[in-house]
């Protein structure tokens, strides 16, 4: 999988402004560039948040045309990148309040979830315990793992430790603070690990490890 | 060290980001207590299984037609 890597020297200048720079002056090939390079990433993370395809598609479309309108206001202070998530998660987080008629929906509405941070399932897993399962059956348990989570947890997930973003330039991106994400990190990455113990564990007297999904309980 | 201190600084064993120090502290926490070493692997396991698995994947047939879509969109002036 493609994973963003950072900007590692402060003094180049990341690669995304000189194509921001072409798009200002009228070179319209250069934001193709720049969907192409992103989309992948931008539809992940509406699916995350929307838990809903057809509403990923959208806001990944909308989230473009709107970055594209309003490059004016991109300031050069902030990547490219880091500017485009934060409008596909506000764009995601509109979607969500219509569906839910109207119902405020931020990515602090999950501070009051259970901590998560004590691990209760404490045995060791099979080795390459996802070997045990068929690449469909594996994705189901992904999905049905993370969508556990709240939606804030998730994207936080998703941008640290898939996309490979620093913890600043997630914080940046979804407007929270940096204890804030480091914070959500921790226990999403326990929840997960914790959810994900039920199918991967070593299971005493057995060989094979974990349930088959359609006996797995929620 | 408690096995709770432990868990706090998880992430910053995981990511390598602290001194080292603190991360010998840890380490030798890690060698003593099971449990510990156990949420250290299986939670690294996480991260990686995750990772290496495309979990929302965008078939290349809807990629190009969403990408036309906006490009198309974008040369009319959105």
């Amino acid at each position: 999988m493609t994973t963003i890597q950072p900007n590692t020297g402060q003094d180049e200048p990341h690669p995304d402004v000189a194509l921001v720079e072409r798009v200002r002056g009228g070179d319209i090939a250069a934001y193709d560039e720049l969907v192409r390079k992103y989309e992948r990433q931008i539809f992940r993370i509406a699916q995350h948040i929307t838990q809903n395809r057809e509403d990923a598609e959208d806001v990944m479309q909308d989230a473009f045309l709107k970055a594209y309108q309003k490059l004016d206001q991109f300031q050069g202070n902030s990547k490219f990148y880091t500017w485009l998530v934060r409008i596909a998660v506000n764009e995601s987080l509109m979607r969500l309040r219509k569906r839910r008629t109207g119902k405020m929906v931020s990515i602090d509405e999950d501070l009051e979830t259970e901590d998560g941070s004590v691990p209760r399932d404490l045995a060791d897993w099979a080795p390459d315990p996802e070997q045990n399962y068929t690449q469909t059956e594996l994705g189901k348990i992904l999905e049905k793992t993370i969508k556990g989570l709240p939606p804030g947890f998730r994207v936080v997930f998703e941008l640290r430790d898939v996309q490979g973003l620093s913890t600043e330039d997630t914080a940046e991106a979804l407007g929270l603070s940096v204890p804030a994400v480091k914070s959500r990190l921790l226990r999403a990455r326990l929840q997960l690990r914790e959810r994900l113990s039920r199918y991967f564990k070593n299971k005493p007297g057995s060989r094979m490890a974990g349930p088959r999904v359609a006996r797995a309980e929620s | 060290m408690k096995c709770s201190e432990f868990i706090a600084l998880l992430d910053d064993l995981i990511d390598d980001t602290i001194a080292a120090e603190v991360r010998a502290e840890l380490e030798t926490h890690l060698h003593k207590c099971g449990h510990c070493e156990v949420i250290f692997n299986t939670t690294r396991k996480t991260i990686e299984i995750y990772r290496s698995h495309d979990l929302y994947e965008l078939p290349n047939d809807l990629r190009d037609r969403l990408h036309a879509a906006i490009m198309a969109r974008c040369k009319k002036g959105c």
